[in-house]
């Protein structure tokens, strides 16, 4: 279990680390955005407002930076991420705790879905190494690596979406629907989904057939492998029972740690098919300059990155004792 | 890698022979196509003033008009000439990519060998920093950091997406300096009482080269498409012309809901080629060299 302490420990300081980044940050960018903003929003702020910025930007300036640091962990603490500029009078919290579960229903499926589609693949171009689809799909996805995803996701937009008019091209659902759990709303949602679960599908599954033709092609090589076959075991057993679960380790361990970069890693998505979702709400506040809900929300993407490769070690110690045992060294 | 198994079962055999045959072909044709493919970019980026049919900037044409002979990629809706801003935006784009990728590298460099050549301590904290820039969400820190300043220069940028992509490369060469240390040559020239920066400089980094340029090209790529995706934002150089900023304004005329695919899937269809150039590059040098390097990242 030292292993996991050392872990533990690691995520730790990272996390402390990530605050203080988000809370220095501002503080330390040229022209200083919090004067700017102040000179922009003028006396048009409300004291709760005003209040908010000064906890985000720290302009008390007689206040000495620690004592304005030790605020905002104070506020952090009480789960307060201040008071939204652009959406005033809503709560940081509040805006976020609406975008999420978007983010989470959107990328989250498709990141699953890319991964068992990419898992297959990568196992039969290992299967098939240096044939005509391993061959195929090798040269496929450089190009679909290459590619500005949200390129992509526009041509998939003008093709599918605006041209052949199959799917809905922008929000999460129909405007004039009212949000409930009847058949048609959810019908509604997985329809709105259909388009931007593609996109991110098409760009992502390379990544993961990939990797995993590459830990198959190695495994293949074990010497375990060799007496398998010197038993006289098919090539589709050794590859399904053998050298598949095997090749598949560090593939779960890839897995869960992008689960933490489906909060952030999907605003391009979130952009391009104007998806209510948390990416979304951050270029919004980016647009806005809307600095406290900028700061919230990096807040919690950098939070649940930590969270997720938090797990992914967890579950790797968990599947490969080699790792404990390395720790205790 | 081919002497890895001396003895090998049928399947092993087919894998080996099919892998030397590969190493040997394949990656040179890849490596060969992405050169070829970069050399493309950099004659147009150069010869942009000749080979540019009209000023990019001159917006005295008639206003979104579809491909002809005088206009092959038609105009903008403020009367510019695609094609012409779409060979110029070779400049900018490559530019950006290439500063990127040195600054990336110099970072990443300086830290992986430092780390691995030091070890005990300054080792430790330089891990833990790699490891925690590592764990921070590149793409968004990237999209605050630029929203922060307001219209950063391509500089700027480059300083920007570096700051956030050096630990990848770090860790790899980390790793690099860790394994060659054990080498016999480099243990001889350190019992020799050569100094560090000697052993680093003229010992390891030179046997690394194919590494480091395997990772330079690899941030190319990324630099490349991270840029453009920033500009297609708004955020960074829209002003000037560059592929990601004609995505802009393309993106920001409904380009795409008027049906001028001509304003729009060029500049993409360019990022793309210039990014798989790079990735060719990056995938040929790294099968040329051994593939176990990879797996000795940690």
């Amino acid at each position: 279990m030292r292993y996991l302490m050392r872990r533990i420990i690691f995520y730790v300081v990272a996390f402390v680390a990530t605050i203080t980044i988000n809370f220095f940050l501002p503080r330390a960018m040229p022209g200083n955005p919090a004067e700017a903003l102040m000179s922009k929003f003028g006396g048009r702020l409300n004291p709760l407002a005003l209040k908010s910025i000064e906890i985000a930007f720290g302009l008390h300036e007689h206040e000495p930076i620690w004592n304005q640091y030790l605020q905002y962990l104070g506020q952090l603490l009480h789960g307060n991420l201040g008071t939204s500029l652009a959406y005033y009078p809503a709560s940081v919290s509040g805006l976020i705790g609406t975008a999420l579960p978007w983010t989470l229903f959107l990328v989250g499926l498709s990141t699953i879905i890319s991964f068992v589609i990419g898992i297959i693949i990568g196992s039969i171009s290992a299967w098939r190494f240096g044939g005509a689809f391993d061959t195929f799909m090798s040269t496929f996805f450089t190009f679909t690596y290459a590619f500005p995803y949200f390129w992509i996701a526009l041509a998939c937009l003008y093709l599918i979406g605006y041209l052949w008019g199959v799917f809905p091209i922008s929000g999460a659902y129909s405007m004039d629907l009212v949000p409930t759990l009847s058949g048609s709303f959810v019908f509604n949602v997985i329809r709105h989904a259909i388009l931007p679960s593609l996109t991110i599908i098409f760009t992502s599954v390379g990544y993961w057939a990939v990797n995993m033709r590459n830990t198959t092609i190695t495994t293949l090589a074990e010497d375990y492998v060799t007496m398998a076959e010197a038993k006289g075991i098919t090539l589709r057993r050794i590859l399904l029972r053998y050298a598949g679960r095997n090749a598949i380790l560090p593939n779960i361990t890839g897995f869960a740690m992008s689960m933490g970069f489906i909060v952030g890693g999907a605003i391009l998505t979130e952009i391009v098919f104007s998806y209510p979702g948390l990416g979304n709400l951050l270029f919004q506040a980016v647009q806005q300059e809307d600095y406290p809900l900028i700061q919230g929300i990096l807040m919690i993407i950098s939070f649940s990155v930590l969270a997720a490769n938090f797990v992914a070690d967890v579950t790797y110690s968990l599947l490969d004792p080699r790792v404990r045992v390395g720790g205790n060294q | 890698m081919s002497a890895a198994s001396p003895s090998s079962t049928p399947a092993q055999g087919a894998f080996r022979k099919f892998r030397e045959r590969n190493s040997r072909i394949l990656p040179n044709i890849k490596a060969r196509i992405g050169v070829g493919l970069l050399l493309a970019f950099v004659l147009l980026a150069v010869l942009a003033p000749v080979i540019s049919p009209y000023s990019p900037t001159y917006t005295g044409f008639s206003l979104g008009a579809s491909p002809s002979p005088a206009h092959l990629l038609g105009t903008t809706r403020s009367g510019q000439d695609i094609l012409s801003q779409l060979i110029w935006g070779t400049r900018p784009s490559l530019d950006v990519s290439l500063t990127t990728g040195s600054i990336t590298m110099l970072v990443a460099v300086a830290i992986g060998i430092l780390a691995g050549l030091l070890e005990g301590i300054i080792d430790e904290i330089l891990m833990l920093a790699t490891n925690i820039v590592l764990v921070l969400p590149s793409i968004v820190l990237v999209i605050v950091i630029s929203s922060y300043i307001s219209a950063a220069s391509d500089v700027t940028i480059s300083f920007i997406i570096a700051l956030t992509s050096w630990p990848w490369g770090a860790r790899v060469i980390r790793a690099q300096t860790l394994h060659l240390k054990s080498k016999d040559f480099v243990k001889a020239a350190i019992a020799s009482g050569e100094n560090h920066f000697r052993v680093a400089f003229f010992e390891i980094l030179p046997n690394m080269f194919s590494l480091v340029a395997a990772n330079f090209f690899f941030t190319c790529l990324y630099a490349v498409v991270t840029v453009a995706s920033l500009q297609f934002l708004g955020l960074g150089n829209i002003n000037a012309i560059s592929w990601g900023s004609i995505l802009y304004w393309a993106n920001n005329s409904n380009a795409l809901m008027i049906g001028a695919w001509w304003w729009f899937l060029p500049p993409g269809l360019a990022i793309g080629l210039l990014g798989a150039a790079f990735a060719l590059i990056n995938f040929g040098i790294d099968e040329l060299t051994n593939p176990r390097l990879r797996r000795e990242g940690p």
